[in-house]
């Protein structure tokens, strides 16, 4: 079982890697040298926190975008090749083919990932000439970037398992838009009454709170990030993502492929 | 010469010709629009609002606007301009994105508070966002120290300075001469000696190149308001005991009332007029003097000598 699971996997890294994905490395080694030259002389005394800001930012970014995009593709690309049914008449269950993908996808993320912080600290080291002991939690920025990473891919294969890729986008989009609003969400349904108030608290608590994720900010002024919040946040991410894979599994098992 | 090999050539040339000609044609329309892309427009004004599109991307949104910031501020000034509009906004809306970014109160309070040409002339607006930095970020005495700064350089409103500097020298970690200089503004509010010491405490405690400068520069004018009172005074002097002003130093020297030919702070030797006055020979060197300059003198935008 997770033989087979391991092996889709692995062979979706490397349609990824053949579909050129990360090339986007190019752009984001580009934009950090870019940024910490120029920083320097335009702006005042921020050049360590631009490279931090921006580059972390690139990372979720350029993230999110290889996510959504490659994710709504991973299943419809092999029904439309009709590459799923070669794979299917296999001994592969539905829910492995599933998760293989997740798991495929998500290493090419952290792969990714690697190669963006191994960007990010070259910059860090060229403006400040040393790294200091503040610099550590930039790797927990990351490392919630990549549990940020996790809940997209597992939302786009859900999207992906029973719409077209261009609503699936949509949907996986929008998603990431409401879920970055979530804080505010839950403050818009504190304010309703009644009936009201329990839809939208249901609804601002279903949707993925990334804002909770999201501590580039405080790492880039040296704050340091709480071990409660590591730990709550990657069992939220983790869990989240399992819920939404799971409906991805529940959606793709009943799907009439025919 | 083979159809493809054709084509190849000529949608190269055509590509060169219509790059290069867009390119042109930018340039025309830049000098037709002249001011056209660099208009005085905030296009999204509400801090909240830009807090909201950033998706939680606001540290680096508010780089983006600190740059904007110093950008904006340093064209005006270049320009000489007497009025910096979005100043204000922009440093409003780069700290309400990002509220620890102290590097835009410290420096953002310093491009407000000073009069035109040396800034926006908006002391009120700076205290506003030294107070928002302070309530942000309480244990930054740096942030007091701008505050107390303001109060004293741009308002003359010691006793505000004090309690600023009081404040600050309460915080953890706060440099030592922060308890001085409360005790100074408590007593010596206006004396030259407490601006000096102001300056000299900018000097020590920044690591920017350009505070440092701008330190530097008004040290230098405090003392050539201190040397040109001084002489003045001697020369006063002289005229009573001799019943004639001076032609020159060198007489007061050959009289043993001076031991040298004095110099300002950049070695060049001061001007004795035929009224008794001082002046200085160079005044666009010497940004901020109050003091030794020519009858209907207008000083140019300050320029920041090498602090060493």
């Amino acid at each position: 079982m997770s033989g087979r699971i391991a092996h889709i996997a692995s062979n979706t890294f490397r349609e990824a890697v053949r579909d050129r994905v990360l090339y986007n490395l190019i752009a984001f080694a580009l934009l950090m040298s870019g940024a910490a030259i120029l920083v320097g002389q335009i702006s005042i005394d921020i050049e360590r926190l631009v490279v931090i800001n921006l580059g972390l930012t690139a990372v979720s970014l350029f993230g999110v975008v290889i996510a959504i995009f490659i994710g709504i593709g991973l299943v419809s690309k092999e029904i439309e090749k009709r590459t799923l049914y070669t794979v299917l008449s296999r001994p592969v269950r539905r829910w492995e083919f599933i998760v293989g993908k997740f798991f495929g996808l998500a290493g090419t993320l952290m792969v990714n990932t690697f190669f963006m912080a191994l960007g990010v600290f070259a910059a860090l080291f060229y403006v400040s000439r040393h790294f200091q002991r503040a610099d550590a939690w930039v790797l927990v920025a990351l490392y919630f970037i990549i549990l940020e990473f996790l809940i997209i891919t597992a939302l786009a294969l859900l999207f992906s398992s029973f719409s077209s890729p261009l609503l699936s986008a949509v949907f996986a989009f929008s998603l990431f838009v409401i879920g970055s609003f979530a804080e505010d969400l839950r403050g818009f349904a504190a304010m309703t009454h009644g009936l009201t108030r329990w839809l939208a608290t249901g609804a601002a608590y279903l949707v993925p709170n990334f804002s909770a994720l999201n501590v580039i900010s405080s790492v880039a002024h040296e704050q340091p990030v709480a071990g409660q919040l590591i730990l709550a946040n990657t069992a939220y991410a983790l869990l989240y993502a399992t819920m939404a894979l799971c409906g991805a599994v529940l959606i793709f098992e009943r799907r009439n492929l025919k | 010469m083979t159809a493809s090999r054709h084509i190849t050539i000529t949608a190269s040339a055509l590509l060169v010709v219509s790059m290069t000609a867009s390119l042109l044609m930018l340039r025309h329309l830049d000098r037709i629009r002249s001011g056209a892309t660099l208009q005085e427009v905030l296009y999204i004004s509400s801090p909240k609002v830009l807090k909201r599109l950033s998706l939680g991307y606001d540290g680096l949104l508010a780089d983006i606007y600190w740059t904007r910031a110093v950008q904006y501020f340093g064209s005006k000034h270049f320009e000489g301009a007497r009025e910096y509009a979005l100043l204000g906004p922009l440093l409003e809306i780069t700290t309400t994105l990002d509220p620890h970014l102290t590097v835009a109160y410290e420096f953002g309070a310093n491009f407000l508070a000073p009069k035109p040409p040396n800034g926006a002339g908006q002391p009120q607006q700076a205290i506003a966002l030294a107070n928002f930095g302070i309530q942000n970020n309480p244990d930054d005495w740096k942030l007091y120290n701008e505050l107390g700064f303001i109060y004293y350089m741009d308002l003359k409103d010691y006793p505000h300075a004090a309690d600023a500097f009081t404040r600050g020298s309460k915080v953890p970690n706060a440099h030592p001469w922060l308890k001085i200089m409360a005790a100074l503004m408590a007593e010596h509010g206006g004396d030259l000696r407490t601006a000096q010491m102001m300056w000299t405490m900018t000097y020590q405690t920044s690591h920017d190149k350009n505070v440092r400068a701008n330190a530097v520069t008004h040290l230098r004018a405090l003392q050539v308001d201190e040397d040109v009172t001084t002489l003045e005074n001697l020369v006063s002097q002289y005229k009573q005991r001799t019943g004639h002003l001076p032609e020159s130093f060198g007489e007061m020297e050959r009289a043993g009332w001076l031991s040298s030919t004095p110099v300002d702070p950049l070695g060049h030797t001061y001007k004795l007029t035929p009224d008794g006055h001082v002046e200085v020979r160079v005044p666009d060197d010497l940004p901020f003097i109050e003091k030794g300059t020519p009858p209907g003198y207008v000083p140019p935008s300050p320029k920041f000598l090498p602090s060493d």
